[in-house]
């Protein structure tokens, strides 16, 4: 099953300047460690070295924030949309 | 001003002069200066360290000090004025400023700001009368600033005035003509070092400015976050970043590369020990602050909390 995760501006370069990138997940957790086996320069970026999302980083599954869903266990469904977006704007919780 | 009456003889301590106003405009500035005092407990008392208070500013943040000068400027150049709409791409504090000075004034106010920007932001500019117009979360401040370009290119009935926060001489000059003669002035002219982390770079350009007219040795700081990918609110990651056309880096001092985890640490402590509740930003200055405290044996030093954490809280 694949979904697209969607990298921010700032994280391109380690994607091969990718905007969207296709992994296989049946949770947000599941394609977020295909996308850093893929690309595991990103691994840093999004993760603290205690192994959680740092607090700046958001994802997102299909427009929702997966904090307000099941976190790493939500579900995806083939060609949802996972986005990766720093609170850059705001939207400390 | 004195009174014999009994009242006015009690609690002085806690009793300051009542200001009163004519206009809104005019409560911008004027904010409190106010020393560390637990968090600089290792440095030796004759290193102080100070900070600005412009969350005491009338739209709760730093922003005040530019958007007024911008509104001031334009109405004095004519491109505001007649049924002329402001339009800006703003992460947050300077869409607050501009909204709550539009209303005052009678200006309508139009923000591009990126989707992912807190609710907290979009209620309060609402509250005052603004419209906003989303860009993309991924693209961050910089996908508002093209998008604002693009509807200003595209403004066919010249309904707009861009303000270009980024772009606009009147942001630096507000800090030029404001801030540096208040910090002067509030530290009794004993200001060493002026710390700021850069957005716009307004405030670090502008002070810095001002201050070196009172004083060419004082160094003027700036602070950018050490990563391009950051969680500092309003701050910009020059090198991969579009640099606003307001920056002369070659003007400041030094630059201190801040990760977000300190920033967001600092403003953290700046509540729980010294009663400073504030926003990330404000943790990215006083950690640059105390970084180039640390390495003095004397001075004073001064930086800015930039907004307050209630901003932040309850996403």
């Amino acid at each position: 099953m694949s979904v697209q995760v969607r990298i921010p501006t700032p994280l391109r370069k380690f994607t091969a300047g990718q905007e969207i990138v296709s992994v296989d997940g049946e949770t947000v957790g599941e394609a977020l460690a295909n996308l850093m086996s893929e690309h595991p320069e990103l691994k840093a970026k999004i993760f603290g070295d205690n192994g959680e999302i740092r607090r700046f980083v958001n994802v997102f599954a299909n427009d929702e924030d997966i904090r307000f869903q099941e976190k790493m266990d939500t579900k995806l469904s083939d060609g949802d949309q996972v986005s990766i977006v720093p609170a850059i704007a705001g939207g400390r919780s | 001003m004195s009174s014999t009456h009994p009242a006015w003889t009690e609690r002085l301590e806690a009793r300051h002069p009542p200001q009163r106003h004519e206009k809104l405009l005019d409560l911008i500035g004027e904010t409190p200066l106010l020393r560390l005092r637990r968090l600089v407990s290792d440095l030796p008392p004759e290193v102080e360290v100070w900070v600005k208070l412009e969350s005491m500013n009338p739209g709760g943040s730093v922003k005040d000090r530019p958007a007024r000068q911008i509104f001031l400027d334009a109405f004095e150049k004519g491109d505001l004025g007649d049924g002329k709409i402001l339009i800006d791409a703003t992460s947050g504090n300077t869409g607050i400023a501009y909204s709550m000075i539009g209303a005052a004034m009678g200006v309508e106010v139009h923000l591009v700001m990126p989707k992912n920007v807190s609710p907290q932001r979009k209620d309060i500019v609402e509250a005052y009368g603004a419209k906003i117009i989303y860009s993309d979360p991924m693209e961050g401040s910089d996908g508002a600033i093209r998008l604002a370009r693009q509807l200003v290119d595209e403004d066919e009935k010249g309904q707009y005035f861009y303000a270009d926060q980024y772009r606009n001489p009147s942001n630096p000059l507000a800090h030029q003509l404001t801030t540096a003669p208040e910090i002067w002035s509030q530290t009794n002219e004993r200001v060493t070092h002026f710390v700021a982390s850069t957005g716009t770079s307004g405030t670090i350009m502008g002070t810095g400015r001002g201050l070196k007219k009172f004083n060419s040795e004082i160094q003027i700081i700036g602070a950018q976050p050490s990563d391009a990918f950051h969680g500092l609110e309003g701050l910009k990651h020059m090198p991969s970043s579009i640099v606003p056309e307001i920056y002369e880096e070659e003007e400041l001092d030094g630059v201190r590369w801040i990760d977000t985890d300190e920033g967001w640490d600092m403003a953290d402590r700046l509540a729980s020990e010294e009663g400073i509740a504030c926003g990330n930003s404000a943790g990215a200055n006083v950690v640059a602050a105390l970084e180039v405290a640390g390495e003095l044996s004397q001075g004073v030093v001064v930086t800015v909390i930039c907004d307050h954490a209630d901003r932040y809280f309850g996403e």
